[in-house]
């Protein structure tokens, strides 16, 4: 079932179209990825979503309700985790998160104890008194979702969760995304590391120039990319005229030595490994290991965008200065 | 008012309006005009003549510099977004935003008043008609700050901008220069002027010497004060949710 549904979305900044009639849905319970690269509309769709923007035409629905006209209502039940960790500096990690559960009308026993509850599953008990900005990257960062979950919303809003912090907190944060996730929250998750989107999506839309190109679960999106199946051989050491012996025993494959001891045989047909391995055996080669190459999300991404990843995440950190 | 609209008021109170540089405006800025009239006058200085200009302005310059601070400093540090994204109305989030600008407007009004009784005597003072005087002052300069916080995207920009209306208001709007003794061609844009009927308003419950009927006065000062607030939420929702 559809949590959230968007039906033509667009919006205009004078001349500019940012986003150009999109439209995705997102079932209740899953990891949804929006990933594109800068300027391709992912932060005007997630603020429209939230109340921070409004659509010059189309429909957003979340959760049953009218995403644009009743947006206060729906805001009841959203979480946002924002691109910068915008919350008070002046006020402790406790006082953030008390303050933050006030505006969802939570009363005063009850928001300081999902404040303690939160500092202590995000490991921040021992922090809480301290003021917001004498806080680590990392540590603003978990602090900035705990007030984002501090009413525990059905959706939560992540854009760019895990930018500009280290690799130790990245990880804390990957794995609290899960389990919320399994605890029954909706995520919609905006990133330009790609790996992550793989590891944590059970979804995936590609935005570029204001268009979705593409949405699909991360297992079909790989699949259907993978125009040929390709079984990557190690052996135990290399023979001279590998290649065009393989070629010669088994026409309509493609040899590809990609090391000393490495070959991948690709074929537009599935690959059935015991006639190679019977080969192998009789030229005296021992195979090591044999596996299946699948093709990455980020291959998959270049493919129906054409825009490399490492461009990407440059455009990011140049933005992010 | 919701649950939101109090904190959102407490916190405000407690991060900025009660840190020292506050506190310390409140009392300065009266204690330096008071002292620079009696400096000027030789000593002879007629105190309550002067207690009308001196409330108004503690309360225009007190209001206009906080919201400079609570709502441009906070929209500059995406804090503001947070109180976007709750589901509180506009209306209500910018009510809670403004209140603890117009409670220690209201209070900053009082300090020379208070430096006063120690001096003259103060009877003979409408108390009730003084307070409403400094409370519609209040709200008016406080929606005059809203205005110009939600127009600029800076705090030195607020700061600047607020200066072309509160500068003029100090000499067009009968604090300290009557206005009959003014230029004729000056007087129209007085009357144009929020505080030259709160001012006048504050004159006449002190020293009983208003120009302006007082129900005029009110009625353009609510006008004003509403004026000014529909159209900052206005510009918010145009400028901010847009």
């Amino acid at each position: 079932m559809s949590i959230i549904e968007v039906t033509n979305l667009s919006k205009r900044f004078g001349d500019l179209e940012a986003v150009k009639g999109i439209s995705f849905s997102v079932a209740e319970g899953e990891i949804f990825g929006f990933l594109g690269p800068n300027g391709a509309g992912k932060t005007t769709t997630i603020n429209m979503l939230t109340g921070l923007a409004r659509p010059t035409a189309g429909r957003i629905t979340i959760s049953g309700q009218d995403g644009i006209k009743n947006i206060k209502k729906v805001q009841r039940f959203i979480g946002i985790v924002p691109d910068e960790s915008n919350l008070y500096n002046e006020l402790s990690g406790f006082e953030n998160l008390v303050f933050c559960a006030s505006l969802y009308e939570m009363g005063k026993r009850e928001r300081e104890a999902r404040a303690r509850e939160l500092l202590a599953r995000f490991g921040l008990a021992g922090t809480g008194k301290r003021p917001f900005k004498a806080y680590s990257k990392g540590m603003k960062r978990k602090l900035t979702i705990a007030a984002g979950i501090i009413h525990d919303p059905k959706i939560l809003f992540l854009d760019e969760p895990t930018t500009g912090i280290d690799v130790e907190s990245a990880g804390q944060i990957r794995e609290l995304i899960k389990d919320l996730n399994r605890k029954g929250t909706t995520v919609f998750l905006t990133t330009h590391y790609i790996e992550e989107a793989e590891r944590l999506c059970h979804r995936i839309g590609f935005i570029v120039d204001g268009k979705v190109v593409a949405v699909d679960s991360v297992n079909r999106l790989l699949r259907e990319t993978q125009q040929e199946n390709t079984v990557e051989f190690t052996m135990d050491k290399r023979k001279a005229g590998l290649e065009s012996l393989l070629q010669k025993s088994f026409p309509g494959i493609t040899v590809k030595e990609i090391s000393a001891h490495k070959v991948r045989i690709a074929s537009p047909e599935e690959i059935e490994l015991m006639p190679f391995m019977q080969f192998f055996s009789a030229n005296n080669i021992k195979i090591k290991e044999a596996k299946i190459v699948r093709p990455t999300l980020e291959e998959v991404f270049l493919k129906i965008t054409g825009i490399k990843i490492h461009k990407l995440n440059k455009e990011k950190e140049g933005g992010a200065k | 008012m919701s649950r939101a609209f109090w904190n959102i008021l407490l916190k405000d109170i407690k991060t900025y309006y009660l840190k020292p540089p506050n506190i310390s405006w409140g009392i300065i800025f009266p204690v330096s005009w008071t002292l620079m009239f009696f400096i000027r006058s030789g000593g002879a200085v007629d105190i309550r003549g002067i207690l009308p200009g001196v409330m108004a302005l503690s309360v225009l310059f007190g209001t206009t510099s906080m919201l400079a601070v609570t709502i441009t400093f906070e929209r500059r540090q995406r804090s503001f977004e947070r109180l976007l994204v709750a589901p509180i109305s506009l209306n209500q989030l910018m009510l809670a935003k403004t209140t603890g600008a117009i409670i220690f407007g209201v209070l900053y009004a009082f300090v020379p008043v208070l430096f006063a009784a120690f001096l003259i005597d103060l009877s003979g003072i409408n108390w009730f008609f003084t307070f409403i005087s400094v409370l519609l002052i209040a709200v008016t300069s406080t929606f005059l700050g809203l205005f110009v916080a939600v127009s600029v995207s800076e705090v030195f920009e607020a700061q600047t901008f607020s200066n072309f209306f509160r500068f003029p208001m100090v000499f067009l709007c009968g604090l300290f220069i009557p206005l009959h003794n003014l230029p004729v061609f000056l007087r129209p844009l007085s009357y144009l002027l929020p505080l030259t009927y709160g001012a006048d308003m504050l004159k006449f419950s002190i020293n009983h010497a208003g120009s302006i009927p007082v129900w005029l006065s009110i009625l353009v000062l609510v006008a004003y004060g509403a004026g000014l607030f529909l159209f900052s939420t206005y510009n918010i929702q145009k400028k901010w949710i847009d």
